[in-house]
């Protein structure tokens, strides 16, 4: 069974979106993608600058089985990435929600956020994936 | 529903990931491939490998048969037990399989083929059989576990019994011991020491959780997968096939060429292919950057595509990606590899990676 926090916000491929109080959205990808995907190996985060349109692929990241994109949820721009991930991509395997956050967005729209699924919305997608 | 083995209820019982593989569902992993694969590095892990095809040959004239059929010679086979690996050709040198062929007798082999190869194997060696007037028949009834890692035989002596440990403390690497319904051989696909076992299906539950008991831990085919690719050994489908030869895939210490009067299936081709020269080699990988090598990669060499990565994964291991490549047999100490529309540098090496928990390459 995967952990889908409440507070948090989430797309159908599986990322996670949090916001914090100043608005900058900081962006992961859920329990149950890390489960899918199994061992992580390497994981190229975006660079800080660098933006991107809803749906974008911003980030790559690859288990010793398969390489799987990281779509921006809202277009934005990149402020921080988590560099940390190069050298222990096992940390999002481990703490998905936690260390194994993967960058953080300064959204264009800071209604964009309200658009995104909610917990229960996501628990449904998960479900669905589970049959 | 794909097909079951013995084991697929303990699978389901260990949590296993099932997968389709070559029509079989199988365990792709128990939770983590990378702690799977250490602990056969390291400790002991067992593989259900019933999916294989086991498959009796017996007749008087099963010897020149097998001298046919195959490219490495079962005339090397001389004590009863031994084991060779093999590939067995089209006439056009390309590999239909590749296999083990156990010496049991004069008059009685044993071969152990892919599980995804298994018709038209099967339907290659009847073709053949008839002339030759041998027997070929197909184990169905019987399961195999392999048990591998540097723990892997003492933690199966304590499970098969006294009786059978007694005889298993001396049996050499590429030998088998057959005790009554149950045979130990010690083989394996993952460069650890270890065992392949053989027992009546209905036997193969019982001796598998008593295994687990012992320390044995349930390993899946993912790790099977980075475990052969780090020890060297190639995967039938992806580093070698139909349309390419044992030349040009690593395998030409498996091509007995002597005697020269030996004629087999392929032979013909191959001795051609040598003649002209063997254009492509397969070599490993050492991926220098950071990223994942993967199957159907293209190798660049000098500026130019030059080849295509047959296998590639991650080591945990060595903790770098790791290939096997199929290149110019002219490539030098290093290529590029285009990953993910990136070029990434990597170094060519001698296959293996790892062998009996140990780097064989500098890293």
């Amino acid at each position: 069974m995967s952990n889908i926090p409440q507070e948090l916000r989430f797309t159908k491929s599986h990322e996670w979106v949090k916001r914090e109080e100043d608005g900058t959205l900081v962006i992961g990808i859920t329990d149950h993608a890390q489960q899918l995907l199994g061992d992580l190996v390497f994981v190229e985060v975006p660079e800080a600058g660098s933006s991107f349109k809803d749906s974008d692929d911003c980030a790559v990241i690859e288990s010793v089985k398969a390489a799987s994109d990281v779509y921006c949820p809202v277009a934005g721009e990149v402020i921080e990435s988590n560099e940390a991930l190069a050298d222990a991509p096992e940390t999002i395997n481990n703490d998905p929600y936690g260390d194994g956050w993967i960058f953080k967005l300064k959204p264009e729209d800071e209604g964009a956020y309200d658009g995104l699924m909610d917990a229960d919305a996501y628990a449904e997608v998960v479900a669905e994936d589970e049959h | 529903m794909g097909n079951r083995t013995p084991l697929y209820e303990e699978h389901l019982r260990a949590n296993a990931k099932m997968v389709d593989f070559g029509g079989w569902d199988m365990p792709i992993n128990y939770g983590s491939q990378i702690e799977e694969h250490n602990q056969v590095r390291q400790d002991a892990g067992m593989f259900d490998v019933s999916h294989m095809t086991i498959v009796d040959l017996s007749g008087d004239k099963v010897k020149p048969f097998l001298q046919y059929l195959l490219a490495n010679n079962v005339d090397r086979l001389k004590d009863k037990g031994k084991a060779l690996y093999t590939c067995m050709l089209n006439e056009q040198g390309g590999v239909i399989d590749d296999l083990i062929v156990y010496y049991l007798g004069e008059t009685f082999y044993r071969m152990v083929v892919n599980a995804a190869t298994r018709e038209k194997d099967l339907a290659w060696i009847e073709k053949h059989a008839a002339a030759y007037d041998v027997t070929v028949n197909v184990r169905d009834d019987m399961a195999m576990i392999a048990v591998q890692g540097p723990n892997a035989r003492d933690k199966a002596h304590k499970v098969l019994g006294v009786a059978i440990a007694d005889q298993l403390v001396d049996i050499k690497p590429f030998f088998m011991r057959e005790m009554g319904d149950v045979i130990v051989a010690r083989t394996g696909y993952t460069g650890e020491d270890g065992y392949e076992i053989m027992l009546p299906a209905n036997q193969a539950p019982g001796t598998w959780r008593q295994l687990v008991e012992a320390g044995v831990k349930p390993t899946g085919l993912g790790a099977r997968d980075t475990l052969r690719l780090e020890a060297g050994m190639n995967l039938y489908g992806h580093d070698m096939d139909e349309n390419t030869t044992p030349l040009e895939s690593g395998l030409s210490w498996t091509v007995a060429w002597e005697p020269e009067d030996r004629d087999f299936i392929g032979r013909a081709a191959l001795a051609r292919q040598k003649s002209e020269g063997v254009k492509r080699k397969l070599v490993g990988l050492v991926l220098e950057d950071r990223g994942v090598l993967r199957d159907h990669q293209k190798v660049i060499v000098d500026g130019e595509e030059a080849g295509e990565i047959t296998s590639g994964s991650f080591s945990p291991t060595l903790g770098k990606s790791i290939a096997f490549a199929r290149v110019p047999a002219s490539v030098g100490t290093h290529c590029q590899v285009d990953v993910r529309g990136k070029l990434l540098n990597a170094r060519v090496v001698k296959l293996s990676f790892v062998r009996n928990g140990k780097p064989c390459i500098d890293v």
